[in-house]
């Protein structure tokens, strides 16, 4: 029997993982944790972006897995290094909650708006988005089986949900 | 060489006992307003000054997937940043249940009292107004902070939220973290944590102010 591993992916982070190991990320917030998988060669990477958009940031040397839209891209590439065609990817994600109600003058809505930039970045490199558990106001924890190709998505107040 | 080297160190030392003493000062006055409050003796840890990463920042909390209550608020003013006061779920109960005289509230059983919830929401008003309140006076900078919003869920859920402005600019967060505790149980478990993340161009405004920049 072959041992199964957990790949643990931190916050600006990414990761990928084949069959039997699997892989996950803690904690998730306002943050979107994106998995993009191919099921013929179960394999999958996991990213955990913190923001929306890279041109937000004032630093020079840019850690790609902290925006989403350069996060997407960067794990696709990551992908295609173990040689996993991305036409054959698809996507799974998570997160993007309002853990903190701030009142009608918050203008940050964060959470929401790393979902809408993922997407988009999805969309623009053609890859399915298979299943979301997004939005909401509760902490999430996921963990992905490049087996079963399915998404675990643990809450504190939500229960456990598969996708 | 050597000796601007050696200036420059002591400048480093110098800031970090600034920071430190800002955590002393804040969270002397919440421990102060906590202790008449729950009409018993509270505690509070020497104030550390670290540079850590962002899983590193997950750590102090008691970890990413930590159950806590959380109250966050943002910083305006002349110093600009967030601010966290972390309770692991289990003291947060402990407090409501003596604050509200209800032996039955449970943050891990949902859904909560609307009573318990005002008042730890109220419990994060007063803590965090004291400790910036007294930063304001010892620092003569105008703070002014955003009405403290609540939240039980994971550590890392929560905390995440607070590093945003900070990530835009750096991979690591300078975080002043000052642990209270129960004079009674004695020093073992800190029972709750300040953490005061100043957004980085903060940091000279307070070190100028302070005279040592």
């Amino acid at each position: 029997m072959e041992e199964k591993n957990v790949v643990k992916v931190g916050i600006a982070d990414m990761n990928i993982v084949k069959v039997p190991d699997t892989i996950r990320t803690t904690g998730l917030g306002s943050c979107v944790g994106v998995v993009l998988y191919d099921e013929t060669k179960k394999t999958a990477g996991l990213l955990h972006i913190l923001l929306p958009d890279s041109s937000a940031g004032r630093q020079q040397i840019v850690n790609p897995a902290k925006y989403a839209d350069t996060g997407v891209f960067a794990l696709l590439e990551m992908l295609k290094q173990e040689g996993i065609s991305p036409w054959r990817l698809k996507a799974k994600i998570a997160g993007g909650a309002q853990m903190f109600q701030l009142g009608p003058g918050d203008t940050m809505r964060i959470g929401p708006r790393n979902v809408e930039s993922v997407k988009k970045e999805l969309e623009r490199l053609s890859i399915p988005l298979i299943s979301e558990d997004t939005g909401g106001n509760n902490g999430r924890t996921i963990e992905f089986d490049p087996e079963s190709c399915k998404l675990k998505i643990r809450t504190v107040n939500a229960g456990t949900t598969e996708i | 060489m050597s000796t601007s080297m050696h200036e420059e160190q002591q400048i480093r030392d110098l800031h970090l006992d600034v920071l430190r003493e800002i955590g002393n000062i804040g969270a002397a006055h919440a421990a102060t307003s906590l202790s008449s409050l729950m009409r018993k003796k509270i505690d509070m840890h020497v104030p550390d000054v670290k540079l850590v990463s962002f899983d590193e920042m997950m750590e102090l909390a008691g970890g990413a997937e930590k159950v806590v209550a959380g109250v966050f608020l943002r910083i305006e003013g002349e110093v600009t940043g967030s601010m966290f006061f972390i309770l692991p779920v289990e003291q947060a109960n402990r407090f409501i249940r003596h604050l509200t005289n209800d032996a039955t509230f449970d943050f891990q059983e949902p859904p909560f009292s609307e009573l318990g919830i005002s008042a730890m929401q109220e419990l994060g008003n007063i803590l965090s107004g004291s400790y910036l309140s007294a930063l304001s006076d010892f620092t003569g900078l105008k703070i002014m902070p955003s009405v403290p919003s609540l939240s039980v869920d994971m550590a890392g859920s929560i905390i995440s939220f607070g590093l945003m402005e900070i990530s835009t600019v750096s991979d690591d967060v300078i975080v002043i973290e000052t642990g209270i505790f129960d004079s009674a149980e004695g020093t073992e478990g800190v029972k709750g944590h300040f953490f005061l993340l100043p957004d980085p161009p903060s940091y000279r405004t307070i070190f100028q102010t302070l005279g040592v920049l």
